[in-house]
């Protein structure tokens, strides 16, 4: 068994390597600005220069450190509240990170049970579930996010709820159409001709088959989830106001857009390059993982 | 002693009612244990239908629509979900057609095979991957354990072949439906993957139904050979008798059609298309009789 183990490990190791390769400058870049994103997010406390929700009235709407007029302690200037904008950034990234992460894998988790159902069963438990989807779609998320804050109250649990309840069917949809290809290849039938169950098919066979597209959708998914709390935030209906976020920030800087454009311009850049980043990552994960791809 | 597979009168249709087109009309053959039956005949003529429908994998549109396949005793028809999935891979065995497509594309050789032991032999995983060397081994790949970590698109049309047959006899089977294992093989490999089969049936004394429409092939490996046509057995009987006395005129006219090392070319005659026309004629009497006849 030793010898065994020793067999496969380096083709193994090779082939990370190969699949890294193929991912090329996207991944990189990808998982860099994920990275730097994640990590930011997480030590926020330790790189953070101030407070991000102390106000200093007496050097409010400081542009940044480099521009006449800029205060070194304030690298980025302040708001008109007098916060450190570059510490409101960074904290922020703590919100969207969660959310990202937390609402993506949850509409993964449902959008993918429903997907599979729905695609390998078939018949009316397939139309069912396609209808439902088809109404839910035709209902306007932003609206659907607003009656849940409203319902829930607002803060970070039903910003999330709204994400998850809005887009889980993004993924059901690419799921039970991809399920149903797949049931119909050959090696869906073979499995079946070793007598697996449908549920130990799925799992085993289907699920396999999917992750490549999966990885892909759940970071454009978590692009969007950044997106759609900025949006809420934006509005005044995502967690509570004293806790920093990029939409909300936006929200401050438009009302002195033409005196401090970099208090709204900031946050839109960070937001970008946040979306860019996820794009970027699943594109390029969806390229080293597909084996097929390996040619 | 009991038939490995005695098939009686079996009727398949597809489609429901008035639109439903028959596949098989009445067939009847029985496999002693050990046997290999030839199971010739030209595309439609429901020769993979009568695989299919032993394994129980028949199209979700198809239906068995009178007549009993029982296996060593046991009605496969009316036999529940899961009692026919603890014989299919263990008892009653596939090799499927097309090697390029079915195995799993995103799973190692070996994982797919480990899949199979463990559902049928609850083997650890350890052990599963050491069995599956050993049945890599029988079927003559080399470095069967460096195989185990490749996947299918590393190998070889032969290779993948020989993986499937191995995964085919790895439980021991008493019955084994080979679906055109050959027809995707150029004809040097089918030579190899033939010897195999018939080594493996030897050592493991699995039936086996061969479905081909390569008379050539039948001469080879078979015993025994059933001719199909429009869904209807048209002669059967031990394969050195067809070959050399045939009684139906489609046989007659088949073996005219296969070309041979020891007949020039000219002698090559193709089916008449009126013996054609006459038996489709003859298929369509019995299912208009079928449906007058008060059931």
């Amino acid at each position: 068994m030793a010898d065994l183990a020793l067999d496969v490990s380096p083709t193994r190791q090779s082939r990370w390597i190969e699949g890294i390769k193929r991912g090329g400058a996207r991944l990189w870049l990808g998982a860099a600005l994920v990275g730097l994103l994640v990590l930011v997010a997480l030590l926020a406390p330790l790189i953070a220069p101030h407070d991000p929700i102390e106000q200093d009235l007496m050097s409010a709407q400081l542009p940044p450190a480099w521009l006449t007029g800029g205060d070194p302690s304030y690298w980025l200037g302040t708001d008109s509240l007098g916060r450190c904008v570059l510490s409101r950034l960074i904290y922020s990234a703590r919100t969207a990170v969660a959310v990202a992460l937390i609402a993506a894998s949850l509409a993964a988790a449902i959008g993918i049970a429903f997907g599979l159902v729905a695609g390998s069963f078939g018949g009316w438990v397939d139309q069912a579930t396609s209808r439902l989807i088809d109404v839910w779609m035709a209902f306007p998320p932003v609206l659907l996010s607003i009656v849940l804050a409203a319902v829930i109250g607002a803060g970070l649990t039903s910003v999330i709820a709204a994400i998850v309840v809005v887009d889980w069917t993004r993924f059901a949809r690419v799921v039970r159409a991809e399920t149903m290809v797949q049931l119909q290849r050959d090696y869906a039938a073979a499995a079946r001709a070793i007598g697996l169950s449908r549920g130990k098919i799925l799992r085993l066979e289907i699920l396999p088959n999917l992750v490549p597209l999966l990885v892909t959708l759940l970071a454009v998914e978590m692009g969007i989830a950044i997106l759609v709390e900025v949006i809420l935030s934006f509005v005044g209906i995502s967690v509570a106001g004293d806790t920093p976020t990029w939409g909300g920030m936006i929200a401050e800087g438009r009302q002195i857009v033409y005196q401090a454009p970099w208090i709204m311009a900031l946050p839109i850049v960070c937001i970008i390059l946040s979306l860019i980043g996820f794009n970027l990552l699943g594109d390029g994960l969806r390229k080293t993982l597909d084996p097929v791809q390996r040619r | 002693m009991t038939a490995a597979l005695s098939v009686q009168d079996l009727h398949v249709a597809i489609g429901q009612g008035t639109s439903s087109a028959n596949v098989l009309r009445g067939v009847s053959l029985a496999l002693e244990p050990g046997e290999v039956r030839g199971l010739v005949g030209e595309s439609g003529a429901g020769k993979s239908m009568l695989g299919r429908a032993v394994l129980g994998l028949l199209p979700a549109n198809a239906t068995v629509s009178a007549g009993k396949i029982s296996f060593e005793g046991r009605d496969l028809v009316t036999m529940p979900e899961p009692e026919r999935r603890g014989l299919l891979g263990r008892r009653i065995a596939l090799i499927p057609q097309d090697p390029m497509t079915s195995l799993n594309p995103v799973k190692r050789v070996g994982a797919q095979i480990a899949i199979l032991l463990r559902h049928h032999l609850a083997l650890s995983k350890r052990d599963a991957l050491e069995r599956a060397a050993d049945l890599l081994a029988e079927v003559a790949i080399r470095e069967p354990r460096r195989v185990l970590g490749l996947y299918p698109h590393e190998l070889s049309g032969g290779m993948r072949q020989r993986v499937l047959i191995a995964m085919a006899f790895a439980c021991d089977p008493s019955l084994v439906i080979a679906d055109e294992p050959t027809t995707a093989l150029d004809v040097t490999v089918q030579r190899q993957v033939l010897q195999l089969v018939e080594r493996l049936r030897q050592r493991h004394g699995a039936a086996v139904l061969f479905v081909t429409h390569d008379l050539g092939v039948v001469a080879k490996i078979c015993r025994t050979m059933t001719v199909l046509h429009a869904g209807r057995v048209l002669e059967e009987g031990e394969t050195a008798d067809v070959l050399a006395r045939p009684r139906h005129p489609y046989t007659r006219a088949l073996l005219a059609a296969t070309p041979r090392a020891d007949r020039p070319a000219e002698a090559l005659r193709p089916v008449p298309p009126a013996l054609i026309d006459s038996l489709w004629a003859e298929a369509h009497r019995l299912d208009r009789i079928a449906a007058m006849a008060p059931s």
